[in-house]
């Protein structure tokens, strides 16, 4: 413990230094963008908050438990506010504020479609989630069926979305640093990637945990004050805010209305259907079920996530509606000073102009370090799930068969997460110039068809076995990742050919029924006697995530 | 855990009570979330028009707006309406089927 404590105080005095070393050289370039050194102030103190919170967790982090669910002692409003922070990534702050600054109403679309797998989550999953899981979600899937099988293919899929994720993330937050903080992309990448493996390697679940929180509450204050500031502006007023946009936009009364973005019906429901049952797959949300003592705080952390969720949303959208007002028609963002043209930064930007726009530099800088907090704090619960899917599934359950001690097993995470940082930060470095966009659809993709047909299967119908589990997930990982590499954003775009092979670029529509038809006829032509155990098996299951006797944590009291 | 424990809850007939009460109310609260949810993108894939119809006559904003908070507003209290029952009546009752079990 002593030694992990000096090698954590080490970390931390190197990365303040470092802080400094950056904070240093960069005030001459912030001059000249006339933007970072608030940002660079606030961001420091939100390193050093974390940093301090990271060293409290460390201490109190003993016990596998500790470490993977912190200890199951998380009330449901914290966990609600974290599994917020967990979803609510700069994407969302950025990407569906443009979506709405170009192309209107589209933009809210897309916030649903985000949205409504929460409410799926709370009525179907959630109480079972903790009734039946210990660390991962293999822990259910594999609950009655063959552990080393089951738990290796759970652990790819697993993977499988947190690289994709975490290369989409890491690039992003490269991008994002280099514009707003005038850092190199590389050393962007490589701070990201420090912070988030010192974070999850000492602090595990409890850190990462409370990171998200401090990270929503941030997000969530800073995009509200924004917004009511750009609102402020039109009175209050939304059909005031309305007309202006529609005489400042290019897209004129289009935007009040459904765009082309999702004017065929298979992508629409396709990406509504990703989004939707991908949510309910992603590793990283699912494992946020078991850092809560029991079933009512699992329903607590849902509704309390699901508020935050879908406030934040709306406020996204009315940032949006407004900066095609304030920012669009103020010269001083565009480059060249030129209204219509490009923005300066970037198309992902208005969220950032709005902000400096109603609130000067120190509004501007406040989000900043806020956009740089998300990303830290979601890479962070995404390494988390990922080193977890390494130490508890693949080498706890597979390789030592359940024999592995609680103290070799985390140190294995432990080594695990600093393995996926450094492959982050490599990934992250390597793919610069590439359009990542397609890499969270890839993501959402896999989520949806690979772990949720599975995970909801084994929760829900009694016929499962492990052949059918292993089918379906196989199915749905295979097809996801072939439709998305055969479709216009990776075969046109990334590989440069002329034509896509498939013409849908979303996969859930033709995934997950895959998914499902092969687990189903895996199973049923399934004869051998493990099957039939494995069937007979359902009945103590089904119990266990009615009622949560014999729930991880529950069984203490 | 014990079979024999899950063998007594199972053999409760409150326990079929319980499941039949709380699959009913979960599932009805999940077909009006898809249902409305699933109009609505059909709504937005097939006649996109419809949407952009101004809330005033002779205004701007479109009903677009107001239909997707109220969507967001509607689900969010739908949880709520579910957390409402499942945290007394549910509960109540599993608290009582376990205890019934373990004695």
């Amino acid at each position: 413990m002593n030694r992990g404590m000096l090698k954590f105080a080490a970390v931390a005095l190197a990365l303040s230094w470092m802080g400094l070393a950056i904070a240093a050289p960069d005030v001459g370039q912030a001059q000249k963008q006339g933007i970072n050194i608030h940002a660079i102030v606030m961001f420091f103190i939100f390193v050093m908050a974390t940093l301090g919170i990271t060293y409290w967790a460390a201490k109190r982090t003993k016990t596998a438990s500790d470490y993977y669910s912190a200890g199951g002692g998380i009330t449901g409003t914290q966990n609600g506010l974290a599994i917020a922070g967990d979803y609510m990534s700069a994407a969302t702050l950025l990407g569906l504020t443009s979506l709405t600054y170009f192309q209107g109403f589209d933009g809210y679309i897309y916030c649903i479609c985000f949205y409504v797998g929460w409410p799926f989550i709370m009525f179907i999953m959630a109480e079972r989630l903790r009734n039946l899981g210990k660390f991962t979600f293999a822990d259910i899937t594999s609950y009655r069926l063959d552990q080393r099988q089951v738990r290796t293919i759970a652990a790819i899929g697993s993977l499988t979305v947190v690289v994709f994720y975490l290369i989409a993330q890491m690039v992003g937050a490269g991008q994002l640093i280099k514009l707003l903080f005038g850092l190199d992309y590389w050393l962007a990448v490589v701070i990201v990637g420090v912070l988030m493996v010192v974070y999850v390697t000492f602090g595990g679940m409890i850190a990462t945990t409370w990171v998200q929180i401090i990270k929503a509450c941030l997000l969530l204050g800073g995009g509200t004050a924004v917004m009511l500031l750009a609102f402020s502006q039109f009175g209050f007023n939304f059909e005031t805010l309305a007309t202006q946009a529609v005489a400042n936009s290019k897209k004129g009364l289009a935007l009040m209305g459904p765009g082309s973005l999702l004017a065929d019906p298979i992508t629409a429901v396709s990406l509504s259907l990703g989004l939707m049952f991908g949510t309910a797959g992603l590793p990283h949300i699912l494992m946020r079920f078991f850092t809560v003592p029991n079933a009512k705080e699992a329903r607590k952390s849902v509704f309390v996530a699901t508020l935050c969720v879908g406030f934040f949303f709306t406020v996204v959208a009315l940032m949006g509606l407004a900066a095609i007002t304030i920012v669009g028609t103020n010269p001083q963002y565009f480059e060249g000073g030129e209204l219509g043209g490009k923005l300066i930064g970037g198309g992902n930007m208005p969220a950032m102009h709005l902000a400096h726009a109603v609130g000067g530099n120190l509004l501007l800088g406040f989000l900043s370090a806020v956009a740089f907090a998300t990303i830290l704090a979601v890479v962070a619960g995404l390494a988390l799930a990922g080193a977890s899917a390494i130490s508890h599934d693949i080498y706890a359950n597979v390789i030592m068969k359940g024999k592995a001690t609680e103290a070799d097993e985390v140190r294995v995470s432990k080594r695990s997460s600093l393995f996926l940082g450094v492959l982050a930060v490599l990934l992250g470095i390597a793919f610069e110039k590439q359009n990542v966009a397609f890499l969270v659809g890839l993501a959402f993709g896999v989520a949806a068809s690979c772990n949720f047909p599975v995970l909801i299967l084994s929760m829900y119908w009694k016929g499962l076995t492990t052949r059918g589990a292993i089918w379906g997930s196989i199915a749905g990982l295979v097809s996801a990742v072939l439709i998305v590499v055969l479709s216009k954003a990776v075969w046109v775009v990334v590989l440069g050919n002329k034509e896509p092979i498939f013409p849908y670029e979303q996969p859930a529509i033709f995934s997950m029924p895959i998914a499902f038809f092969m687990a189903w006829l895996g199973s049923v032509t399934d004869k051998s006697a493990r099957a039939a155990k494995e069937i007979e098996a359902f009945e103590d299951q089904y119990v266990r995530a009615q009622t949560g006797f014999g729930a991880a944590g529950a069984a203490a009291h | 855990m014990s079979t024999a424990v899950y063998e007594r809850i199972r053999n409760n007939p409150k326990f079929d009570e319980l499941v039949a009460k709380r699959s009913r109310f979960a599932w009805t609260l999940t077909a009006v979330v898809l249902g409305i949810y699933f109009i609505f993108i059909m709504v937005v894939a097939f006649n996109p028009k419809l949407l952009a119809t101004p809330i005033w006559e002779g205004g701007t904003a479109s009903i677009a707006w107001p239909i997707g908070a109220g969507m967001i507003l509607l689900f969010w209290l739908l949880t709520g309406l579910y957390i409402r029952r499942a945290n007394s009546e549910f509960d109540d009752i599993n608290a009582e089927i376990i205890k019934g079990a373990i004695e």
